[in-house]
């Protein structure tokens, strides 16, 4: 063997032990490399109940409500399975709205209330101009209307 | 080897690479201007507005562009680091430290775009999630890259030490890369993917390309001139170097 070859399998050796190496310390630390935890996850129980986390998900349609007086919001936050009602007094980011993603950082309070501390919205990666993002909204109208009048009838 | 058609191992001697990296130089160059003015017009004249975002969104044609060169940059330093451990030919580690200010630079645009972008959409400049984490010791990767290479006197040994450092913090990449699927993050997930269809208009995804482009013709333009340079200065006592700089022509 010569001495570039052997220095090329101990290189890629190297790398392939490291790269291992990583994974497993990655793997290890799971739990802790998520920015959030998710409706479901808390109903499981694997959210720390007694310091403060985060919750994330969207803000469930027709959940968000204003107080008359101050800055207080109260909405509910579901990833389609459970969901976790938050109560938080602030300003909103632009991008916070009903139906869209978003995570709050706080504690939960009593009675299931998350108390939020801090508000963000959470982006998702769809770009498109407005034109297109109504037409597509109309197609799914559309599409929910005539889903309902299809299944309304048998039924 | 000599039976390959071409003989790749001509272009890793500095006197054979040198001329010809400085006529490739201009090409690269006029070419990054072209297709960066191009990109920027489009950017701010043609693209159209987003539907959520209104006209903010428009910084991701340079962050978009900007956090790819960071992790490609990176690769390829990671691919001359290894071709220069173990053929310990000279130019490879000249290629390395020639890219590295670039990626650097590119790495904190990528950063610094990111978190003017952050404040406004999600209402914070900074969060400690897997992505903005791990591109930002992507930053500390190049940052001490070039501390330790320029810290260590025999470039000999300055260049084993920085593509050791190199070859260990490019199992950064991937997590860089995946670090929006593998775990929660707030950084939302990648517009652009190999394996499904971009959710992106036509226009705005043909402006992010344009300017990625514009991007590489950059880099390869402004690590070519670098090259250049460190090639003149650690050869300064060859007779190719001292016989151009007699001529006039380095």
């Amino acid at each position: 063997m010569k001495a570039r070859q052997k220095r090329a399998l101990f290189l890629l050796g190297g790398l392939a032990v490291l790269g291992i190496a990583i994974a497993l310390v990655l793997t290890a630390m799971q739990g802790n490399l998520s920015y959030f935890f998710s409706p479901s996850e808390i109903a499981a129980g694997k959210a720390p109940l007694d310091r403060s986390f985060r919750v994330g998900g969207l803000v469930e349609t027709g959940s968000l409500k204003r107080s008359g007086s101050d800055l207080t919001v109260t909405f509910v936050v579901t990833d389609e399975k459970h969901r976790v009602p938050v109560e938080y007094t602030g300003i909103l980011p632009d991008l916070f709205k009903e139906g869209q993603g978003m995570i709050a950082t706080g504690r939960m309070g009593a009675g299931g209330i998350f108390q939020a501390e801090e508000v963000l919205a959470k982006h998702d990666e769809e770009y498109m101009p407005p034109e297109v993002a109504a037409a597509l909204e109309k197609g799914h109208q559309e599409g929910s209307a005539k889903m309902r009048d299809a299944t309304s009838k048998p039924l | 080897m000599s039976s390959r058609l071409i003989n790749w191992f001509k272009f890793s001697s500095p006197a054979t690479f040198y001329p010809l990296a400085g006529r490739l130089l201009p090409w690269f160059a006029v070419t990054a201007v072209v297709l960066i003015g191009i990109g920027l017009y489009m950017s701010f004249f043609v693209a159209p507005t987003d539907y959520k975002q209104g006209e903010g969104y428009r910084i991701i044609f340079i962050h978009v562009p900007a956090a790819w060169m960071s992790m490609f940059i990176y690769l390829v330093m990671a691919f001359w680091s290894a071709l220069g451990l173990i053929f310990n030919t000279r130019l490879s580690a000249m290629m390395a430290q020639a890219l590295a200010p670039t990626g650097a630079l590119f790495t904190f645009i990528a950063l610094w775009t990111g978190a003017f972008w952050g404040k406004p959409m999600w209402g914070t400049w900074w969060v400690w999630d897997a992505r903005l984490t791990s591109e930002l010791i992507l930053l500390f990767l190049y940052m001490g890259y070039i501390a330790l290479t320029s810290a260590i006197e025999d470039t000999r040994r300055a260049d084993r030490a920085g593509a050791l450092l190199v070859l260990v913090g490019v199992v950064n990449i991937p997590i860089i890369y995946y670090s929006v699927e593998w775990w929660n993050t707030l950084h939302q997930g990648s517009t652009i993917n190999f394996r499904k269809e971009s959710s992106m208009t036509t226009t705005m995804l043909y402006t992010m390309l344009i300017m990625a482009l514009g991007c590489w013709a950059y880099t390869i333009a402004a690590a070519l001139s670098r090259v250049r340079s460190i090639m003149l200065e650690r050869e300064r006592n060859s007779t190719w170097a001292q016989q151009l700089v007699a001529e006039g022509k380095a």
